[in-house]
């Protein structure tokens, strides 16, 4: 649908006054789920709703230590934009966030610190490790760097990479969007996440 | 008078003379090699004097050479002169099974922490020091990592090919 801006504005505009055909562009816009429409309504399961507010307002808490850290601050500007896709406020309180980010070496005495941010954050919460440091320990095998941020808290999405590029933490943060739109509302109160946490010592 | 290498050799010579054991000179910087007891006198001596004035402690570390039986920790101090600009090594070697040597913490305290790394790193036990407890590592880490008989390899990896990482 194009039109002419200079007829509609109130204003004189000088700049962009035709407006662009996108619709060949391969832009997606947020897919209506699976439900009955009527007049002035739309009938669907809570699940699906939910999953669909969730997905695309995701807010990350960054739990930048190191190289991975800076990839991000790229991921977070205007040439990579993460907040395209709902994270737009980054939030450094675990009390706050959904995500829990952690990007960067994590040393064996910051495991405890780690586990401790993981604690607070509330339910539902999803835990990303982006890049080689955070998912294995990466190149750094020895005695000071944990093998894995999996050793100490429970993890959804690796993203490899040292350091990933930024496209690669936004298909990471897809990733997660789709494990949040596809999950259940009785799974955090379930047995086998009940057990999935044990085996962490989590209460 | 200019602090050259030779004012400082005499001076040290003429106040301990027989407790230092030897004098290198690598890369333009001069090192002598101490007794262990000694290393505290020195240090004030170095610091005091006026014609010395080193009073700048740069680093305090130590090196592990399983090599020489009997003496196998070299605990190694930095000392740098900052108004003549001249920089000075210090060397004792202690053994293994007792790494006792006098802390300097009372004439510098940067030599705090970095006594405690040293004592972190290779296991050398600073007599008299305020708080000697790990300062980088782990607090329940019962070993000593820099020691050359212990693998840089983190050893509770179990995912990792033996014989592709040579371990």
């Amino acid at each position: 649908m194009l039109y002419n801006k200079q007829l509609y504005m109130s204003r004189p505009v000088r700049f962009n006054l035709i407006q662009k055909d996108t619709s060949d562009l391969g832009i997606n816009n947020v897919q209506l789920p699976e439900g009955h429409m009527g007049e002035g309504f739309f009938a669907t399961s809570l699940d699906k709703v939910v999953g669909l507010a969730r997905k695309n307002s995701m807010w990350p808490l960054p739990f930048a230590t190191s190289c991975c850290g800076i990839e991000f601050m790229a991921t977070m500007g205007s040439h990579y934009d993460l907040s395209r896709f709902g994270s737009e406020r980054v939030g450094f309180s675990p009390r706050q966030c959904d995500l829990l980010m952690v990007m960067g070496t994590i040393a064996k005495k910051m495991g405890p610190v780690l586990r401790q941010v993981y604690l607070q954050m509330a339910e539902p919460r999803w835990v990303m490790a982006v890049g080689a440091c955070a998912s294995s320990g990466g190149i750094f095998d020895t005695y000071s760097v944990l093998q894995g941020i999996d050793q100490v808290i429970p993890v959804d999405v690796y993203v490899p990479g040292c350091p990933p590029r930024p496209e690669a933490i936004i298909d990471g943060v897809l990733k997660i969007q789709e494990l949040v739109e596809n999950e259940s509302l009785r799974r955090r109160t379930g047995d086998q996440y009940k057990a999935l946490l044990d085996g962490y010592g989590i209460q | 008078m200019s602090l050259t290498h030779e004012t400082i050799k005499e001076t040290l010579a003429a106040q301990f003379g027989d407790k230092i054991l030897g004098w290198e000179e690598s890369y333009g910087m001069l090192s002598f090699t101490i007794q262990p007891d000694h290393n505290l006198k020195a240090l004030t001596f170095l610091n005091d004097d006026p014609s010395m004035g080193f009073q700048f402690l740069t680093d305090v570390t130590a090196v592990h050479y399983p090599d020489r039986k009997g003496e196998e920790i070299a605990v190694v101090y930095h000392l740098h002169n900052l108004k003549e600009n001249v920089r000075l090594r210090m060397k004792l070697f202690v053994p293994i099974e007792k790494p006792d040597v006098y802390t300097a913490t009372g004439l510098f305290s940067g030599a705090n922490w970095m006594e405690r790394e040293t004592y972190d790193f290779f296991g050398v036990n600073f007599v008299g020091h305020p708080d000697l407890r790990r300062v980088l590592n782990v607090d329940e880490m019962d070993y000593f990592p820099l020691r050359k008989e212990f693998p840089l390899e983190d050893q509770t990896r179990i995912d990792k090919d033996d014989e592709m990482f040579g371990r």
